[in-house]
Parts: C-alpha cells; structure tokens; sequence
C-alpha cells in the first residue's frame, strides 16, 4: 500500500518537473527541474521495481549505513568546499582569476556563496546530521525511528545541496547572505528538515536510556532553532511559480534584521550548538572520560540557547537599525560570552586525567585545538560586537579572519576528529589505516589556520585604520583603491594558509579511502613517548 | 543528584558521578567553577547597567533613551559639527576664493589641495584612478592635454557640470558619428591609416592619402583640417600620442566605426562650492593646469 503512494507522489512530483523544466523561465529553473525529474524518474523505477519483492523483515540493531554513507559525503563536501575557498581566496588576490572564457558562471560573485554553502551546509550540514544520526542511537541504545526516513533525510539534504550550488552558479539567489537559495530549494530544505527532526525525536522517545544525554539537548536545539529560522528568513513569494526568482515579505531594515537574527544564529544553532553536540559525544568518547561537570553543562545549555537568540543585531551597528536594537544585541553578546565558554570548559576539562594522550593522540590533539579555536572565537565575537571595536572592525577583513578562526578551527577540527573517530568504527578496523598521516593533516590545518586567522586579522585592522586615517584638517587620507592594494600581500598570505588546509583534507579523504578499503597497515603510536 | 544513588567515585580526580552512563560515558558531579560563574554574573550585572546607561529597552512606540542620552547619530552629527566649525572661516574663503591667485595664499592653498585630495580620492578615484593616471576611457588628469581645457575655470565646469550626463542641462555635450554605416570599409581603413599618419605611426601611404580627402569631409568640423581637436566640442587631438580609446590601428577602426561616448556625473549637486574649488585647485596642479 505504501509503494503505491510512493509511485503516486514520485509520478505527480516527476510530472510536475517535466512541466517545470518545458515552460521554466529561467536557466537555473529549468536545470532544476531536470535534476528533480531525474531524481524522481529514477526513484519510480526504483519502487516500482521493489513492488514484486516480498517484503523483508524489519532490520534491528543500529542503523549505520546511513552514518556512512554520511561520512563519505561529508569528507567529499569538505574537500569540494576547502578547493573553492582556495580558488575565490587567490581571486581576491589575483583578480585575473576570473577569467573571462569561465564567465558568468566562474565569477567570484557566484563563487563566494558556493564556498560558503559546500562548507557550511554541505560539510558541516552533513556532519552534523551523520554524527546526530550516530550519537542519537549509541546515547539512546536505540535504532533510528523510521525506518528509511533516515535515508530520505540523507538524500533529500544532499539534493538540497545540489540544487543550491547549481542554483548559485546559473545565476539563481536570494542575495541574502548564508540563506542564497531560492524559494523551492527553501520548501524542499524545509521539507527535509521536518524529516530529520521527526526522526531524531522519534528515536529520543523510543530511548532506552532513563535520561537524555546532554549531546542530544544540543543536537536537538539545533534541529528546532535551524527549522524556525530558515522558515522566517526565507519567507518569500515567489514571482511565478515557473521561475526561480522570488520577492521577500520584509524589506528594509525589518529584513536586514531578519536576516541578521537567521545569519547569527545559523552560527549559534548550527555551527555552535550542533557541533557542541558532537564534542559532548566524541570528546569523552576518544579521551574515555567522564565530562567535566554536569552542572555547568545544564546551566550553559541554558543560557547559551537563550541568549544566542538576541546577538544578531550587533551585525548591524551604525546602520538603519535603532540604536536601541544595537544595544539590546551588543549586551547579550557580551553576556553569551561565559555561556559559549562553558562548552569549552566542559571539554578540555574532561581530558582530566588523559592529559598524556595529547602525546600520542593526534585525534585528541585536533579536539584540543579545535576547543581552543573555539574558546578563541567566542571571545573574539563578543569583543567585535562592542560598538566601538566593530567601528573599526565593520566591513573589513577581521570578520572573514573571525569568521575562519570560528570554521577552521573549531567547526572543521572537531569534524575531523569525528571523522577519525567514526570510520574505523563504522567499518571495522582496528584504527584509520595511517595514524601519521593524521599528524600530518593536524600539523598542515594548524599552520593553515594560523596563517589565515593573522593575516585577516592584520589586513582588517590595516584597512579599518586606513578608512578611517583623517588628515589635520578632517580630510580622508586614503581611497579605497588605497586600501585594496596595501592587502594584496595579506590576501596572498591567506591564500597560502588555505592551500595547506585543503592538502589537509585531501590527505584526510585518502586517510579515509584506504582504511573503508582495508588496506592493513601496522602503525606505531605517533609522537615522542615520555621519558 | 547524588543522593539518589549508590555513590559512583571517579577513579582518576575522586569526584562523584552522576551515576548515568550513556555508551559509556558517564558525568562527574563537579560544580560549576566558580571564576567562570562570576564572570557570568559580572557579564550580566554590567549588561543590565549599560541598557540603563544606552538606548535599550523598546517600549509600545519608542525604546528607552538612555541616561547618557548617547545616540550613534548624534555622534557622528558632532563629529562633523566638529569639523566644520574648525574649517568654517577657511572653507568660506575657499568657496569664494578667486583660484587663479590662490598660490598668492600660501594657507589657503595647502588647506585647497589637502581638501582637494581627498575630494578626488573619494569621489573621482573610481574612473580617473588614485593617482589621477586615468584608465582607458578616462582621460589622465596628469598631462597637459586637455579635451575641454585646463585652466580654472574650465576644470570647475567640467567637475560642477560633468559630460554627457542627463541630470544636468548643463552639462558638456558632444557626440562624435558613428561611421559604421556611412563609410564604406575600404573608405574607414583609409581613414585609419590617415590618422595612424598624422599621429606619426606606421602607416600605409595610398590608404592615407584617401583617407586624407574623407577625413577633411567627415572629421574635421570636430577634429580640424590637421586633426588637432577643438576644445570647444571635447574633439580630441589626433596628432599626439596621447589617447583615451587607444590609437592602434583596431582601435581606432572600432571608434571610427561606432563612436564613444563618455560619460562623466556632474558633481556640483553633490559637492559644496569650497569643495569644487578645493578639486578643481587639486586638479590643476597635479601637472597640466593652464
């Protein structure tokens, strides 16, 4: 009776695609509608083929195909995205990189938000739904609810990223920044998201543990903040409904406001309390140690979630928004700062009593720097949030360099260190098939971050002086044009710490291939032992 | 917690658990630490007096002001306030300043080309670029060729009123033909090699010479019988080997074929007259003034 369904929608929605892709408007419209005609030609085929197959009896046990099917996207999109970040990095610094035969399609305009989608959504988006997918079960000793919705979140959020980076490079957008898509990738994210937080609640209710682990208040906060923004900041209607342009409801400051509250807490929800997530699950994990305190992850919890919410005015001081609403998210920046803190806390103090493995752990290393990075960027924000600084830090190169320390570092590390910790698991092998090339991948992003975050932090500050340098008599001093040619060496400098963190992923993706593949290698323990 | 069940003592740091274990990992029962609380609770006590302190709270159809009555706005207003009180006398003389004997004020004239700098850098860098080189297209404002001149006053006409723009009525017009449909293609490769030969370039001599004849029937009412411009219509001199579009053989073609026309915004709705005069002082000395 389901497959039935099942043929019924994927027939109407493919139907629907190929009506779609013969009066579409647009170029973007009408190659998403092939995309979705062949996705759902093929599913049809699929489930009509299965229709004679006696049906198999319910799997039991944990549902781990799906978590490595994630861990297999989730590297791919990670080295996908860190390649394009390299690219538009030496585009800022050679701007002869947009070469005219790539026009318009590989034009740094068009670039950037594929960049920051691969890394955002797509890396970290998978990440955080693979690692959610697998803590949820071992926390809970539960397998997933719902069967093959698992895999329908899988898929549908892969589709969803497809769709929005061919949607970019065609020339498709929404213009606002981190939510680029337009309105029928929005409904079909939506759509998809509504599948994942059914899934994860449900295995939640079925848990056979008496309490909810502390991950999982993380995990799940995630999912219910990210749903309500993403629905409120992409309220849009569309111009037809054979096009992909769309007009949004709020305009003016109501919708940079909007936006503002969507875009800092799709760094709060997303890339905060969903990795927290993580951390609370792979840190004690990989160190065999209790967390630190269970008090202080309660009331960090708290606090961190309810005063996350109100930051997102402080990205928009000294602009059309009232000074009031400028205050109001200066303040609970600042306040966010010992709630951000205590995840940072909570985690290197639960290396108590494991402090050695620093030695000879290269995945314990990269959760400590990544907690590091962390603790380093939450303290950045709520300094860049106070008026005065963000006068001068506003619209320079400190932000992006912010921006990478908080991504490279904290975000990207501690997938890393999940990734390490989950493919031997999930594939059965002893350990990752090289443990110094580990070393290798932390030493070459370390340097790689440390070389990005300086030198952003010194073209920013140089460029927010320069803009502002009056001479005696209150006359600007410099030109913008000024202020891009003294960067150029900075964006060089930049480019250089990205190429070493993409080599980084790369020798992480081989890492990865050859232990799934199997290839026994006998290693001994990394580092020098104590004396 | 820990009342509820069986004491469980961590083995490494003799701290209680909470007695959960979820795949294992299990939750000491340390307190919160206390600088981290405190810091907390400072972070909130100081928040709550700058939102007395600041503009914070938003009522039904304001927001409370502030006791310090601080506002982004009025501090910029002050920062300019500031500023122009100080530079009021000497930007009222420089607006009715006569700038042929500026040089005659030693003060007004530095106060004239640091004003005027800035003018340029912040306004015309865009197309004439930071050093005022120019660009293709966008005339260099270093040498000493001019399209519509380069004494004062003819610089102060140009910024106030710009070229070819619609905004003002004023503005400096001309439009050069576009010979793609007048002149045969044998006829606009003579022209061409007229004017690669009165600009000394390499040129063929028979396509010159009937380019010669053309060009005295179709280019010198602009340009003049010897091709060295007119001021009066922004007709440039084409003997030189100074030019805006590029004086290659393909170049010339395609603007012999279909023309140019560039634009330049009037900047006297924008700028004050202190500010014209301060540019068009800048402008002048850079090196071609007249």
């Amino acid at each position: 009776m389901g497959n039935y369904f099942k043929l019924a929608a994927l027939g109407v929605i493919a139907l629907f695609a190929a009506m779609a892709a013969n009066w579409g408007r647009d170029t973007a419209y009408i190659v998403h509608a092939i995309i979705i005609l062949g996705v759902s030609g093929l599913m049809f085929i699929r489930v009509l083929r299965q229709m004679e197959q006696p049906a198999m009896a319910a799997p039991t046990g944990y549902m781990d195909d799906v978590v490595r099917a994630g861990v297999v996207a989730t590297t791919f999109w990670g080295v996908v995205g860190f390649l394009v970040g390299v690219i538009i990095a030496f585009q800022l610094a050679f701007p002869q990189l947009n070469f005219e035969f790539l026009q318009p399609f590989g034009n740094f305009g068009r670039l950037r938000p594929l960049h920051t989608s691969a890394v955002i959504f797509a890396f970290g988006g998978n990440a955080l739904i693979m690692s959610s997918f697998y803590i949820v079960q071992r926390t809970c000793g539960a397998r997933l609810w719902g069967g093959n919705l698992a895999w329908f979140v899988f898929w549908g959020y892969n589709l969803f990223i497809v769709l929005a980076a061919t949607g970019y490079l065609l020339g498709a957008t929404q213009s606002k920044e981190y939510a680029e898509p337009e309105w029928y990738i929005d409904i079909w994210l939506t759509v998809v998201w509504v599948a994942f937080l059914a899934v994860f609640m449900g295995t939640l209710f079925k848990r056979q543990e008496r309490h909810i682990y502390v991950a999982n208040w993380f995990l799940l906060a995630f999912i219910v903040t990210v749903a309500m923004l993403h629905v409120v900041n992409n309220l849009s209607i569309p111009v037809s409904i054979w096009g992909s342009k769309s007009v949004q409801v709020f305009s003016g400051v109501q919708d940079a406001m909007v936006q503002w509250w969507y875009g800092h807490n799709a760094v709060g929800f997303f890339l905060t309390a969903g990795f927290l997530g993580m951390m609370y699950y792979f840190v004690p994990k990989q160190a065999g140690r209790p967390i630190f305190s269970y008090k202080l992850s309660i009331i960090h919890f708290w606090a961190l979630i309810f005063l996350y919410i109100w930051a997102g005015p402080h990205h928009l001081h000294y602009t059309a928004l009232p000074d009031w609403a400028s205050t109001l998210g200066m303040v609970f920046s600042i306040i966010l700062w010992m709630p951000s803190w205590g995840g940072m806390i909570n985690g290197l103090m639960t290396l108590q009593g494991a402090w050695d493995k620093l030695r000879t752990d290269p995945i314990i290393r990269m959760m400590v720097i990544s907690l590091a990075f962390y603790g380093m960027s939450t303290f950045e924000g709520p300094m860049m949030s106070i008026r005065a600084v963000n006068s001068l830090s506003h619209y320079t190169d400190w932000t992006i360099g912010h921006v990478h320390s908080g991504a490279l570092g904290w975000n990207g590390m501690i997938t890393f260190a999940a990734l390490y910790f989950l493919t031997p698991k999930l594939w059965g092998r002893a350990q990752m098939y090289s443990m110094s090339a580990i070393n290798w991948h932390f030493w070459l992003a370390t340097i790689g971050i440390i070389l990005y975050a300086a030198s952003m932090w010194v073209t920013g500050i140089m460029e927010g002086l320069m803009w502002r340098e009056v001479d005696a008599n209150g006359f600007l001093v410099n030109s913008f044009a000024d202020t891009v040619s003294a960067k150029f060496p900075m964006y060089v400098v930049r480019g250089l710490g990205g190429v070493l963190y993409l080599t980084g992923g790369i020798i992480m993706a081989w890492n990865i291939f050859m232990t799934i593949r199997g290839g026994v290698k006998v290693t001994a323990p990394v580092g020098v032992p104590a004396e | 917690m820990s009342s509820k069940h069986e004491k469980d003592i961590d083995d490494v740091t003799g701290t209680d658990t909470t007695g959960h274990s979820w795949d294992g990992i299990k939750e000491l029962n340390n307190p919160l630490p206390r600088w981290w609380l405190w810091t907390f609770y400072i972070t909130i006590i100081w928040g709550i007096a700058y939102t007395v302190a600041y503009p914070a709270w938003p009522l039904v159809s304001s927001a409370t002001s502030g006791l310090l009555g601080y506002s982004t706005r009025a501090e910029v207003a002050e920062d300019i306030a500031r500023f122009e009180e100080a530079n009021g006398e000497i930007l009222a003389q420089l607006a009715s300043a006569d700038l042929e004997t500026l040089d005659q004020n030693p003060e007004l004239m530095r106060f004239a080309s640091s004003a005027g700098g800035a003018v340029f850098r912040n306004n015309c860098s865009q197309c004439h670029g930071s050093g005022a080189a120019g660009a293709v297209g966008y005339p260099n404002l270093l040498d000493d060729d001019w399209l519509w001149g380069g004494d004062f006053e003819s610089i102060a006409y140009t910024v106030r009123h710009g070229i070819r723009n619609e905004e003002d009525w004023d503005a400096r017009y001309s439009q050069m033909t576009a010979f793609d449909e007048i002149l045969s293609n044998e006829e606009i490769d003579a022209v061409v090699n007229h004017v690669l030969a009165i600009s000394g370039q390499e040129h063929d001599a028979m396509l010159a010479a009937t380019g010669s004849e053309l060009f005295l029937n179709n280019c010198a009412a602009c340009h003049g019988d010897a091709g060295m411009g007119d001021r009066n219509l922004g007709a440039p001199n084409l003997t030189d080997a100074i030019w805006l579009y590029g004086g290659d053989a393909a170049t010339l073609e395609t603007t012999i074929r279909y023309a140019r026309f560039g634009v330049m915004p009037p900047w006297g709705s924008r700028l004050s007259e202190a500010e014209i005069n301060a540019v068009t002082a800048y402008v002048h000395q850079l090196g071609g003034g007249e």
